[in-house]
């Protein structure tokens, strides 16, 4: 049911996803307006966003239209399923509806997936029912029933929706994928569907943004270390560069490694339930090889007090990217990051401080 | 994969309860249960505090306080870049619109 005009309250005006969007292939004429067809087959230019994506390039522009999409050809009768304006988000909906004709209702959440916006409460109750509303949804469908993401739900109250809009919020799986199996089992989700699992594949899809993030910072932090490693060592200045310069480099890259590439893929197995603590045994397993290898080849030149330095810095720094990835994981909670970063925080700080000192201290010591 | 032990602020009023099962429906980590007529919290320490089964709950019967558990976010506060924990750039996607 649509909201009565009331004078002061006016009836919203139809509003439509542009159709000159790239991935529309068609535009279904009906009386309350055109809506663009979308269809379940993903392009090449789909797949190149979505890689660039998973790489971290080009993640602020990655939305579509928020509005009303057709897939197939919907009639009166088709479900109606809600989404993210997250293009990605959008893309996993339709390509797991390979041959069915559905309604897409796409909720702006500032192009951000479904359980970030829900968290935020962009991906909303208020906003839902805006664009139930917009849609004129009410006007075509003859059910009255709405195939949210289970994964929507901290952000729909349901119990409201039907209230403010006539629509009962049907819960569908956590994955688009088991949409066809729940769909045709009359909208019922197995214990499977309703779980959040977080996979080798899962976590290795989200590594490459972890790494763009760090190598933004990275990078330069490499320059300048390499630089300055080399600096107030007796000797020739740009042969220390290379020398301790490597070092410095070499160690800060393994430490990266280990807390944002090694630690994530290993996550389940390693100890500790703290992500630092999980990143810390990784950071200190590669320091050691690193240390290893660096003495092996180079054990004349070396001095130890600036390999240990390196070692606990790099480790203190694999820690805290570890614990970055809390962000990213599926099965923390606030209360339990902030009670790991109570104790864990200070730690990296004073281990990568200590380490510090002793890179400098090696100078005097050599 | 469980996190922390005993930190989780999620709270279940038996009292309030009518055992209508929609939180069972939302909750990813199948940390309530129904036990006979009621609905219990069976896995504490499972729960990620995501707020979907307080916010589905029409008798107001489950409290938690509910937030991303998202170091950079909670990093982001302290440093006073945000007044709000959202998520950073480390968070998948979480970056238009948030910090």
């Amino acid at each position: 049911m649509l909201p009565e005009n009331k004078g002061d309250n006016p009836v919203m005006p139809v509003t439509r996803p542009r159709s000159n969007q790239r991935f529309v292939i068609d535009i279904m004429e009906i009386p309350e307006g055109p809506v663009p067809v979308v269809d379940s087959r993903l392009t090449r230019v789909d797949h190149l966003g979505t890689i660039k994506i998973r790489l971290g390039l080009n993640r602020m522009g990655y939305l579509i239209d928020p509005g009303l999409y057709a897939l197939g050809r919907p009639d009166s009768h088709s479900p109606v399923l809600v989404s993210a304006n997250y293009k990605l988000s959008f893309d996993y909906l339709r390509s797991a509806l390979t041959g069915r004709s559905a309604w897409l209702l796409v909720l702006d959440t500032k192009g951000v997936n479904v359980w970030c916006a829900a968290g935020k409460g962009t991906f909303g109750t208020a906003e839902l029912v805006a664009r139930v509303a917009s849609s004129r949804l009410a006007d075509y469908v003859d059910h009255r029933t709405l195939i949210v993401p289970q994964l929507g739900a901290p952000g729909i109250a349901a119990h409201h929706v039907r209230r403010q809009s006539g629509f009962s919020v049907v819960y569908g799986p956590v994955e688009a994928m088991d949409l066809p199996a729940f769909m045709d089992s009359g909208n019922r989700a197995t214990p499977e569907m309703r779980r959040k699992t977080f996979a080798l594949k899962d976590r290795a899809v989200l590594i490459g943004v972890e790494l763009s993030a760090v190598i933004k910072y990275g990078f330069p932090l490499c320059l300048a270390m390499f630089f300055l490693a080399g600096l107030g060592w007796s000797g020739n200045l740009w042969s220390n560069m290379v020398f301790h310069g490597t070092l410095a480099v070499t160690a800060f890259i393994a430490s990266i490694l280990a807390g944002a590439v090694v630690t994530p893929l290993l996550l389940p197995w390693l100890p500790g339930r703290a992500f630092s603590m999980k990143g810390l045994s990784v950071g200190l397993a590669l320091a050691a090889l690193h240390g290893a290898i660096w003495l092996s080849l180079t054990a004349a030149r070396t001095n130890h007090l600036e390999i240990g330095g390196w070692m606990l810095s790099g480790s203190a720094l694999a820690a805290f990217l570890a614990m970055n990835f809390t962000g990213a994981s599926t099965f923390t909670s606030l209360s339990g990051v902030k009670k790991e970063m109570h104790f864990a925080l200070p730690l990296e700080i004073v281990g990568a401080l200590i380490g510090l000192v002793m890179i400098i201290a090696a100078r005097f010591a050599a | 994969m469980i996190y922390l032990r005993n930190v989780v602020s999620l709270e279940l009023d038996r009292d309030k309860c009518t055992s209508c099962g929609a939180c069972l429906k939302v909750c990813p980590h199948n940390v309530l249960a129904r036990n006979g007529d009621f609905v219990q919290i069976v896995n504490r320490d499972a729960c990620i505090e995501c707020g979907a089964c307080a916010m589905n709950c029409e008798s107001e019967a489950i409290r938690v306080q509910s937030g991303v558990g998202c170091a950079a976010a909670v990093l982001n506060v302290m440093i006073g870049r945000t007044s709000t924990p959202c998520c950073g750039s480390l968070d998948e996607s979480c970056t238009i619109s948030c910090c």
